[in-house]
This record gives structure tokens, C-alpha cells and sequence, in this order.
């Protein structure tokens, strides 16, 4: 996927006109695992919604595996259907009587028949660990976490090749916050599908993505791997984000005189690299 | 495409329309409506008018806006004026088919037209230089009376103000759930009237619910700052005539009798 200068004006003409999007380009390989981190009003949520072509670009062009989305005759439904977005507080989209039709749901509309949109929605359903006990029971007798594994089960029976998710862990307990992302992890490594992921726990981001794009009022401030980006945790202080607390933790050790690599995003990579450095003092 | 409905929306100018109490407005926009229906003959056309005019140059509102809003009853006023045209007896004019057009068909149907171009302007005047909630307050006041024959006021106008201020809440809700399920391939504007209606289930199913868990919210919130009707019920800003008001009230009081001379002796 390829973004081409693409602008977004709201309320373009009118006294409340606003760059929710300013000149974004940005080309998305296939197989990557991506954080979109920003803060609240930064634009990630437009973003994300001009990828399956929601909102329409005021100015510049989107192109998918090649082609240009909004040609005349692009279909924007298979657009959809290949670049599955799921948004904030999905659970809120459950309408069906069973937890089993509400994820035949995406899969009807693709045109599958019965049968094969139901084998579609057992699949997504076992991929995102819910117990096959609960499936003709009503989705809203779920628990919270448990909702929002049906409402992302919904949109993987569509089988995207990009599947997109806005804060999939927003209200979440850190168990369920842990086993979402972990079946995320799971997703991509065995399915091989794309995955941006849009949060602002830089903690989150950091233990996943390969690549974080980070966005600053409707512009990307940095994209790059996640050690280069939390290289400036200062600068992302000024932008009200800040990095993994473990990147705090490594400068300060620095500071105080221990050789430690800054690098280290995640507790276990801080663990070995302390744990290197202390054997060195021994 | 639902942001674009100005019926019943606030217009900000500050003028001195704006700042009166909403008692008076409340009156004013009942002397208006009477004074549609009751006005006769040229003179009273033009006194009605002139009034109107008046008033919308006071509320500093554009014209234009207000203009915007009578399109949405666009239909209902040339059906209205076609029913007038064709079916009012009288001294035919000329006949198409079966469809006579007299002269008081023609009369009746511009008269229609003006009356219901003037009581949307008229009304919509109020909303537009009255918030939401100073118009309830309003009205509860007004009708407090009414509280004698066990009528609730208070509560009638506490409904008001919550629906009131949900509008705006549910409309981006919907817009919300509406994207949620076109991402998931669903489609609201194909297909014949039974497949439309049938589409909108996964839209109004997660509203409904999204409603009453608001609702449900809003209830425990209320009784958590210990909400319990409208008796012995202080008000932060309560309303107070002030002198600009008594001046509109005699305003109002003077143009309904002008009229009401005017019909007699006219």
C-alpha cells in the first residue's frame, strides 16, 4: 500500500476548515507489523480510515498492490474486504442474535454462501481464542474483552490481507489487554497478514511492531524502527507521548556511569543488557 | 449528510433578541403564529412583515441561513399550494383535464404559502436565538401553573432537555456504527426499499443498544449527585425579567392589538 501525498481537509470551505492530514506519504510492505502511535487529535484516526478508503482524500492518490483506489471503477467494497479495519470500542458494532452470525456478517456481504461464510467465522473465532462453547450464545451476554474478540474475529472472517486496528486495547484489563495482542502476534507470524496497529501505549507498540510511524498533528513527526524512534524520547515528550519506561530506565543507568546499551525497548531486552553489565562488573 | 439539518439550531450573535428571557420569545413566537392566521386584508400582510422583518434585523441572524432551513419543508409547502390551487371552488379561470384552477384557488394558495413560509421563519427564529436549554428552562417556568393540575412540568421539560441534548450524541454514533459495518462490506444505499430497510438492522440494533447504555449511565450519574425531581429544585442562573423584557412584552402587546384594529376597521 502506498500513500501519495495525501491531504485531508475538514469542513474544507466553511470557517471551520482544518488539516486533519498534511501531506502523508508512506508505503506500507507486505508482512509488516506496524504501531501508529500519536496523540489524541494527531490525525491517526483519519489515517487509518482513508486505508480502506472511508474518507476520500482531498488532494493525492492511495494505491493498493499497485493500483490507484480511487480510479473510476475501483471497487471500494474490495478494497474493504481486503484492508479489514476494525475500530475503537469494536464491540460496539455487535448486532446479531448469535456470536456466530454476527462474524457470518462480514463474510455474507463478501457474497460467500452459508456454509463457507460459517466455516470463515469458526476459523476467526478459533484465532482469536474464544471457547467454542459460546458460539450460538448472544454476544451481549460477553464480557467486555470478550465482545471485542468477536468484533475483531468479524472483520479477520473477512480473511483481510491488512488488518488495521484502532486502540484494539483501549478499557481493557492488562490480561486481556495481553492476550489480544499476543494473538495479534500470533496472527501475523502464522498467517503472515499485515498489521497496523494504532495505540498510544508505547509500551504495547514496543514489545510488537517492527516499525513505528509517529504522528503529530496530521503530519509524520518520525517513521522507523522502534529503537530509532525512542532514540528521541525528548522530542516525543514535546508532542505529549513519551517512550517505554525501560527507555527512561536505560539512559539513567547510562548517566550514572554503567555501560548499558539505550536500545533496549522492551523489559527483556532491559534484563539481558543489565544482566550483561552486572556480569561484567563480577 | 446528517450535519446538515438546520432546523432547531442555535445562532450566536449576542443581540439583543438573544439576550431577552425566553418567556418573552416563548410569547412572542404565540403572538406571531396568531397574528399569521389572523392578520386580513394587504395592510395586515404588510404590518405581519414588516414585523417579521424587523425582528430577524434585530437578531443580526443572516437572512440566508434562515433561508436554508425552509428547504427542508420545501415539498410539504408545493403540496400544500397544489391541493389550494386545484381544489378550492369558485369562478374557474381556465381547466386542464379534469384539474379547474380558479381565482380563489390562486388566492388560497399563495395565502398558504405565505402563512407557512412565515411560520417556519417565524418559529425558527426562536431556535435559532434561544439555546436549547434556555428554552426549556423556559417553557418550565412558563407552564409552572400547570403543576396545580398535577401536570409534571418539571419533568417534561427535564426529558426535553436530556433528548434534546442526545441529538447531537447520536448522530455521531450513528455515523460511527455506520462506518464500523461498511468496513465490514455492508452497503445503506443499494437495493430495492426491502433490502434498504433490511440493511439497517446492523446499524439501529447497536444504536438502540448504545441509547439505553447511555441512558443507563446518564440515570446513575444523575442519582449519584442526588437528582430527585423538580420540587424545592434550585437553579444556577435562574430567570429574572429584566427591563428590556418588559419593553418586548409591551412591543408584542401593541403589534397584536395593531393588528387586531386593523381588521376591524380595514
Amino acid at each position: 500500500m502506498k500513500l501519495d501525498k495525501v491531504n485531508y481537509i475538514y469542513g474544507q470551505g466553511s470557517a471551520y476548515e482544518m488539516y486533519a492530514l498534511k501531506d502523508i506519504n508512506l508505503e506500507i510492505q507486505d508482512g509488516q507489523f506496524i504501531g501508529v502511535i500519536g496523540h489524541t487529535g494527531s490525525g491517526k484516526s483519519t489515517l487509518i480510515q482513508h486505508m480502506n478508503g472511508l474518507l476520500r482524500a482531498t488532494t493525492g492518490t492511495i494505491y493498493y498492490n499497485g493500483e490507484d483506489i480511487y480510479a473510476e471503477g475501483y471497487s471500494m467494497r474490495k478494497l474493504r474486504s481486503k484492508v479489514g479495519l476494525v475500530f475503537q470500542y469494536p464491540e460496539h458494532q455487535l448486532f446479531e442474535t448469535t456470536i456466530l452470525a454476527d462474524v457470518c456478517f462480514g463474510p455474507m456481504n463478501q457474497g460467500l454462501d452459508k456454509n463457507a461464510a460459517e466455516l470463515r467465522a469458526f476459523e476467526a473465532l478459533r484465532s482469536v481464542g474464544l471457547s467454542e462453547k459460546l458460539y450460538e450464545q448472544s454476544p451481549f451476554d460477553l464480557s467486555g474483552g470478550q465482545k471485542r474478540r468477536v468484533a475483531i474475529a468479524g472483520v479477520l472472517a473477512m480473511k483481510p490481507e491488512v488488518l488495521i486496528l484502532d486502540e484494539p486495547t483501549a478499557g481493557l484489563d492488562p490480561k486481556g489487554r495481553d492476550e489480544i495482542l499476543d494473538q495479534l502476534a500470533k496472527l501475523h507470524r502464522e498467517n503472515h497478514i499485515t498489521i497496523i496497529l494504532v495505540s498510544h501505549s508505547m509500551e504495547d507498540v514496543a514489545k510488537y511492531v517492527e516499525r513505528i510511524i509517529v504522528m503529530n498533528q496530521g503530519s509524520v513527526m518520525y517513521d522507523d524502527s522502534p529503537k530509532n524512534v525512542f532514540r528521541y524520547y525528548k522530542e516525543l515528550e514535546t508532542v505529549g507521548l513519551a517512550a517505554p519506561q525501560v527507555t527512561y530506565l536505560m539512559h539513567e543507568l547510562r548517566e550514572k556511569g554503567f555501560p548499558v546499551s539505550i536500545e533496549a525497548t522492551t523489559v527483556e531486552e532491559a534484563k539481558q543488557e543489565i544482566l550483561k553489565v552486572m556480569r561484567m562488573h563480577d | 449528510m446528517l450535519r446538515d439539518i438546520t432546523i432547531g439550531q442555535y445562532y450566536p450573535t449576542g443581540s439583543v433578541i438573544h439576550r431577552m428571557d425566553p418567556r418573552v420569545k416563548l410569547f412572542g413566537t404565540l403572538v406571531f403564529l396568531i397574528s399569521v392566521f389572523a392578520y386580513k386584508g394587504i395592510v395586515g400582510l404588510a404590518v405581519v412583515t414588516l414585523f417579521l422583518a424587523a425582528v430577524i434585523r434585530i437578531s443580526k441572524v443572516p437572512f440566508r441561513y434562515m433561508v436554508k432551513g425552509l428547504r427542508a419543508i420545501m415539498v410539504l409547502m408545493l403540496i400544500t399550494a397544489l391541493f389550494n390551487l386545484f381544489l378550492t371552488p369558485g369562478e374557474p379561470l381556465f381547466q386542464i383535464w379534469k384539474l379547474k384552477i380558479t381565482k380563489e384557488g390562486i388566492a388560497a394558495a399563495v395565502r398558504m404559502a405565505i402563512r407557512l413560509t412565515y411560520l417556519i421563519l417565524g418559529t425558527s427564529l426562536m431556535t435559532l436565538t434561544t439555546t436549547p436549554n434556555q428554552l426549556t428552562d423556559g417553557l418550565e417556568k412558563a407552564l409552572r401553573p400547570l403543576n396545580k393540575i398535577h401536570v409534571p412540568v418539571h419533568e417534561i421539560a427535564m426529558m426535553m432537555s436530556i433528548a434534546l441534548r442526545f441529538i447531537p450524541i447520536l448522530i455521531e454514533e450513528t455515523d460511527k456504527i455506520m462506518k464500523a459495518q461498511t468496513a465490514r462490506g455492508a452497503n445503506f444505499d443499494e437495493g430495492n426499499i426491502i433490502q434498504k430497510a433490511k440493511s439497517l438492522v446492523p446499524l439501529l440494533v447497536p444504536l438502540f443498544i448504545s441509547a439505553f447504555r447511555r441512558a443507563n449511565d446518564l440515570a446513575m450519574a444523575m442519582e449519584a449527585r442526588c437528582y430527585c425531581g423538580g420540587d424545592g429544585r434550585t437553579k444556577m442562573k435562574p430567570l429574572r425579567y429584566q427591563g428590556l423584557d418588559y419593553k418586548a412584552y409591551a412591543a408584542l402587546i401593541l403589534y397584536l392589538a395593531l393588528l387586531f384594529v386593523l381588521r376591524v376597521v380595514v
